[in-house]
C-alpha cells in the first residue's frame, strides 16, 4: 500500500494546468515547421509562421498559448494499492485546477450549462478514472478549448458501414467545422463501444503522442489514409486554404456490439495541450 | 501593409478588399456570445445600448487575465460563426466591422454588403501573439460576465485579414 499526500496531488495539478496551458509540445512546433515548408498559400505559411512566434512567446515569457485555456480534462490512472491521504482524491484535484487557473492567469471558461453564470475558478474539473493494479499514479491534465471542441460529432453508423461509411463521417465532420475549429488539427477518433465509450476514446487519442501512430498496422494505416484525405479537403491553417488541415489522426478502438458502429471524432485545434505526471 | 486608424469610415471600408491584409490600430470593443444576446435583446426592446454602436469595431475574444503590469493577458479571437444570429441586428444598429476566426452565414455576408460593414479575421489561437499589439484595457459594460464582459481595447498594428468585404467578396468557401 503506497499513501500519497492530497496535497501534493492539488500542487502538482496546478502545475500541470499551468505547464500545459504555457508550453505546446515540441512535436506539435516541429509540425508546424515542417508544414510551412510544404504549404504553397502565402496565408498558409504567415499563419503557420504566427503560430509557431506565438508558442514562442507563450513559452518564454510564461503566458497562456491561447486565450482559451479550457476545460481542464484530466486523466487519472490510479493503482488499487495506492491510498490518498488528508482528503479526497477528487478533492484534490479540483483545489489544484483551481489553484493552476488563478496562479497561472489562466482564464476561467466554466459556467452553468442553463444559467450561463460562471463558476468563477474554472472548476469542476472533467476528470476520467482508470484503476489499474500496483501502486502507481499518473495524473494528465488536458486543457481543452471550445472552438474545436464545438465542432466534434459522435454517429451510431450502421455494423456493415465499414471503413467506408466511416471514412465518410470523418470527412464530413471536418468539412463541416471548415475553418472554425482552428486548423491545423488533431483529429482524434474512437471507433466502437458504446455510445459514451466512443466519446472518450476520441478524447484519449488526443493525448497520445503526435503522430506517433497506432499499434496496430492496419489502424495505423486507416490513420494515414483518413489524414491524406482530410488534408485533400483544401481547408488548410485558420480555413484559408492549404494543404495541412490537419497535424494528425490517432485512431482508438474498442469492441462494440454485433448490431452498431460508434464512430466519434474529437476535434482539438493546433493548440495541443497536455502534460502528465506520476506520483 | 496598409495601415487602418479607426473609428473606420465609409471610404476605408469601401476601400478594403477581402484576402487584403491590413494594420488596425485605434479603440475597439469586445463582445462574445452573451453579451451579444444581451444587445440584440436590448434592441428588440428598443432599450438604450451600455455602449455606441455607430461605427464601432466589436472582437469577438474573451482574454485570459492581466498578469501585473500588463495590460491583457492571451487575446486571440474567438469562433465568429456563434455570433452569426445577432450579427445583422448589430450592422443594423451602426456596428461597421468584427474582428474574430473562421466563415460567416450567408445571412451575415447579405448583411454586410447591405450596411456598408467588413469582417476581419486574425490566426485563432494565436492568443499571446495578438497581445502585443494590444495596449489597453477597460470594462464597459456587463461586468457580470467576467471573462465575456464588454471591454474597450487600444489596439496598435493589430493584424488582420480581410474576410468579408463590403461587397460581400468572401474569403472562404460556403
Amino acid at each position: 500500500m503506497k499513501e500519497i499526500d492530497s496535497v501534493d496531488i492539488t500542487n502538482k495539478v496546478a502545475d500541470l494546468c499551468i505547464q500545459a496551458n504555457y508550453c505546446i509540445p515540441v512535436a506539435i512546433i516541429k509540425s508546424f515547421q515542417n508544414a510551412v515548408r510544404i504549404e504553397s498559400s502565402e496565408k498558409a505559411k504567415s499563419s503557420l509562421n504566427i503560430l509557431i512566434e506565438n508558442a514562442n512567446i507563450a513559452k518564454n515569457e510564461s503566458m497562456a498559448y491561447c486565450q482559451d485555456t479550457g476545460v481542464a480534462v484530466v486523466f487519472v490512472k490510479i493503482g488499487q494499492d495506492v491510498r490518498i491521504k488528508n482528503g479526497s482524491l477528487e478533492n484534490a484535484i479540483n483545489a489544484g485546477v483551481k489553484k493552476g487557473y488563478e496562479d497561472g492567469f489562466l482564464r476561467k471558461s466554466l459556467a452553468d450549462p442553463l444559467t450561463r453564470k460562471n463558476t468563477g475558478d474554472n472548476t469542476p474539473a472533467v476528470i476520467h478514472y482508470d484503476i489499474l493494479p500496483g501502486e502507481a499514479l499518473e495524473i494528465t491534465v488536458a486543457p481543452k478549448g471550445f472552438g474545436s471542441e464545438n465542432m466534434s460529432q459522435l454517429k451510431m453508423l450502421n455494423p456493415t458501414a465499414g471503413k467506408e461509411g466511416i471514412t465518410e463521417f470523418i470527412i464530413k465532420v471536418i468539412k463541416d467545422a471548415g475553418g472554425n475549429p482552428c486548423p491545423p488539427l488533431l483529429v482524434g477518433i474512437g471507433i466502437g463501444g458504446t455510445f459514451e465509450k466512443a466519446a472518450l476514446i476520441s478524447k484519449k487519442a488526443l493525448i497520445r503522442p503526435l503522430g506517433q501512430p497506432n499499434p496496430d498496422n492496419a489502424i495505423a494505416e486507416f490513420e494515414k489514409d483518413l489524414l491524406d484525405k482530410i488534408n485533400a479537403t483544401g481547408i488548410g491553417p485558420m480555413g484559408l486554404g492549404g494543404k495541412t488541415t490537419a497535424l494528425a489522426v490517432h485512431i482508438e478502438t474498442y469492441p462494440t456490439h454485433i448490431a452498431g458502429l460508434p464512430v466519434a471524432v474529437n476535434l482539438c485545434c493546433h493548440a495541443v495541450r497536455h502534460a502528465t505526471a506520476t506520483f | 501593409m496598409k495601415k487602418i486608424n479607426l473609428p473606420l469610415n465609409e471610404k476605408t471600408i469601401e476601400s478594403l478588399q477581402a484576402g487584403e491584409e491590413v494594420l488596425l490600430s485605434g479603440k475597439i470593443l469586445t463582445g462574445r456570445d452573451q453579451a451579444h444576446l444581451r444587445f440584440v435583446q436590448a434592441l428588440e426592446k428598443d432599450q438604450k445600448l451600455p455602449v455606441i454602436m455607430e461605427n464601432q469595431v466589436i472582437y469577438y475574444v474573451g482574454p485570459t487575465p492581466a498578469k501585473p503590469g500588463q495590460p491583457i493577458g492571451s487575446a486571440g479571437p474567438t469562433t465568429s460563426s456563434r455570433m452569426d444570429k445577432f450579427t445583422p441586428k448589430l450592422l443594423e444598429a451602426g456596428l461597421r466591422g468584427m474582428i474574430g476566426k473562421g466563415p460567416r452565414n450567408q445571412q451575415v455576408i447579405d448583411a454586410i454588403k447591405q450596411y456598408k460593414a467588413v469582417y476581419f479575421v486574425c490566426v485563432g489561437g494565436a492568443g499571446a501573439y495578438l497581445s502585443k499589439r494590444i495596449k489597453s484595457l477597460k470594462v464597459i459594460a456587463y461586468d457580470d460576465l467576467g471573462p465575456e464582459s464588454v471591454k474597450e481595447l487600444m489596439i496598435e498594428d493589430f493584424p488582420v485579414t480581410v474576410a468579408i468585404d463590403s461587397q460581400g467578396n468572401n474569403i472562404f468557401r460556403l
